[in-house]
């Protein structure tokens, strides 16, 4: 029957997708604004090396001490790019970049070095997670979702990406007033009173931990891209960022459901009998949404005379 | 003119006015912003030196000086916008961090990006932050207060308009209602006159003379040396060390202004300034 077969298979991947999307979504569009995008990719880079650090401390595949040292290695980078950033004088871009590949490129290493590569622990993985797997066994339709016997088997994943996304609106909507103040006019702010350091300190630990248990659930990919593209796309379709916000929410809803509902069933209308990672799919169509908000939103082009004044 | 050296700060306060520190001490005391010892870095060099400015209250005071002579850092330093290396700063004898909400600070336009996505009158609302805080919600009397204060600047018409939108001197004066929003006792502007026409430039002075008149103190940075005389009442001439400070007539002198400057402004063009002086 279609109804058990969606709950079995495709309900705890979608909803894992939504979670995972909207949790990186939320700060990615004050990362965007901030000019501090790239730090959703260096913190999904990063935490290559966590992840195998934590295992080659546990000896297991196991999911909290993997989340200890995925979020453990975040901290490190955020730190690490903070002191290059000082030290050497140069723009946070660049220190970004230096931070996190040399960091990925040392996680490769360890994983390549070590006898990690007999367990199921690979840069394929890393990179696209495996949504398609948290398949709800004992679910036989809707019905299950009121039998605790069977809720009990849903995969850890799914409540631990719902506590998250529930984190990231309960942090956006406690400290959104701090954090648009602090994102447009930072002197202002700080004179102010508000701590502006801590303030983009926060932010970028929280942006870890949607990060970090998003990779966990669906790789890396679907981080990168949910951090820039659903807010990106969303900029253009507003000059609020009330609304901003919930643009970025509901294209990264409709990326995750169009992403997964493609890679199932996208190859079989042409005629292969494979699907394709759901995770890389949901990130193509953020990227496809993206480029059609950039040629047909309704605030893609930046006119006023302001500008050309400020220049 | 003569600057202590880097004094730890405990000592600057002696050091300055040896001869009468009881009146230098009164004057802090009432002083909207006094600044001892102020030394800020950017890498090796000094950008501001060892300054001591005791600004007045009551009062509209000019910053002057060259390009990169530390008149904005000497602002954002006393602010904790830089860090300073050091230096004492306090607010009516207070240290800065327990006066903040005295003061309202209208940073550079140019410091902003002005195509964040928000609106004239959202901007002017984040002056209210501090009596809307973290979780109130903002209130029909708020959203009049800041109507009342984009009225005051001129920019009531404009309040629902993206602020990407307007013209240079419109964002100006944008800024400056966010500031009267704060309800202050001091006013620190960062070249409220840069690259704005000459009908926000009225509006903008005609605003501050009224902050003046409510018996509110001004500073600005300031860099159009032709209506210092006509804007202000005091100075602060800085050139990484403090030059001069005081009324207009006693400290806007050549003499002053060629320490200042050095050679980079002409005699000749002093001796107009001069001119413009008695001729007004």
């Amino acid at each position: 029957m279609m109804g058990s077969e969606f709950v079995m298979f495709s309900l705890t991947p979608l909803l894992i997708g939504i979670f995972a999307s909207i949790a990186c979504a939320l700060p990615g569009n004050f990362l965007v604004l901030r000019r501090q995008a790239l730090i959703g990719d260096a913190i999904s880079h990063v935490v290559l090396p966590g992840i195998v650090v934590a295992f080659l401390f546990t000896g297991v595949v196991s999911a909290v001490p993997m989340l200890l040292g995925a979020a453990g290695a975040a901290v490190v980078a955020v730190v690490l790019i903070e002191a290059v950033k000082r030290l050497g004088r140069i723009e946070p871009g660049a220190a970004m970049g230096v931070v996190f590949t040399s960091l990925f490129a040392g996680g490769v290493l360890l994983l390549e070095q070590t006898d990690t590569s007999t367990v199921h622990l690979d840069v394929e993985h890393a990179l696209m997670g495996n949504l398609e797997s948290l398949i709800w066994f004992k679910a036989k339709g809707w019905h299950s979702l009121l039998d605790p016997a069977a809720l009990a088997s849903i995969p850890d994943e799914l409540w631990r990406m719902a506590a998250v996304c529930v984190l990231m609106i309960l942090l956006t909507a406690v400290f959104w007033r701090p954090l648009k103040i602090s994102t447009f006019d930072e002197g202002f702010a700080q004179a102010l009173g508000l701590p502006i350091n801590a303030i983009s300190f926060g932010l970028v630990i929280a942006a870890a931990i949607a990060a970090v248990a998003a990779f966990d659930a669906v790789g890396s990919i679907i981080v990168i891209a949910m951090f820039i593209c659903p807010p990106a796309a969303a900029r253009l379709m507003t000059n609020r960022l009330e609304v901003q916000v919930l643009w970025s929410v509901a294209f990264a809803t409709l990326s995750a459901i169009l992403g997964y509902v493609f890679a199932g069933y996208g190859p079989l209308w042409f005629g292969s009998a494979n699907a394709v990672s759901a995770a890389g799919m949901i990130a193509a169509v953020s990227g496809v949404i993206l480029g059609l908000a950039c040629l047909f939103g309704p605030h893609r082009s930046r006119i006023g005379a302001g500008r050309d004044a400020a220049a | 003119m003569i600057t202590p050296k880097a004094t730890p700060s405990g000592n600057v306060e002696l050091a300055f006015d040896q001869k009468r520190p009881a009146e230098t001490a009164q004057k802090i005391e009432r002083s909207p912003l006094a600044v001892r010892g102020l030394t800020v870095s950017y890498g090796q060099k000094p950008a501001v030196f060892s300054v001591d400015a005791t600004f007045e209250p009551e009062a509209m005071t000019a910053i002057i000086g060259p390009n990169g002579a530390g008149k904005s850092t000497l602002l954002k330093a006393s602010l904790g916008v830089i860090p300073r290396l050091s230096g004492d700063v306090t607010v009516f004898g207070q240290p800065i961090e327990l006066a903040r909400e005295k003061i309202a600070y209208v940073p550079q336009r140019a410091s902003v990006d002005w195509d964040f996505p928000t609106t004239v009158i959202d901007v002017v609302l984040m002056g209210l932050y501090r009596s809307v805080g973290l979780l109130g919600r903002i209130k029909g009397v708020h959203r009049a207060r800041a109507l009342d204060c984009l009225e005051r600047v001129g920019m009531a018409d404009f309040s629902s308009r993206q602020i990407g939108q307007l013209s240079g001197g419109q964002q100006q004066r944008v800024f400056l209602a966010r500031a009267l929003a704060q309800e202050a006792e001091l006013y620190l502007l960062d070249e409220p006159f840069a690259g704005v026409d000459a009908a926000t430039e009225r509006a903008i002075i005609n605003v501050l003379k009224g902050l003046k008149e409510r018996r509110k103190a001004v500073v600005a940075v300031h860099h159009d040396l032709a209506t210092v005389q006509a804007y202000f009442d005091h100075v602060f001439l800085i050139n990484v060390r403090k030059i001069a400070e005081g009324p207009v007539a006693d400290a806007f002198t050549a003499d002053s202004l060629h320490a200042t400057y050095g050679g980079r402004l002409a005699t000749a063009h002093i001796d107009q300034l001069n001119i413009a002086d008695s001729g007004v």
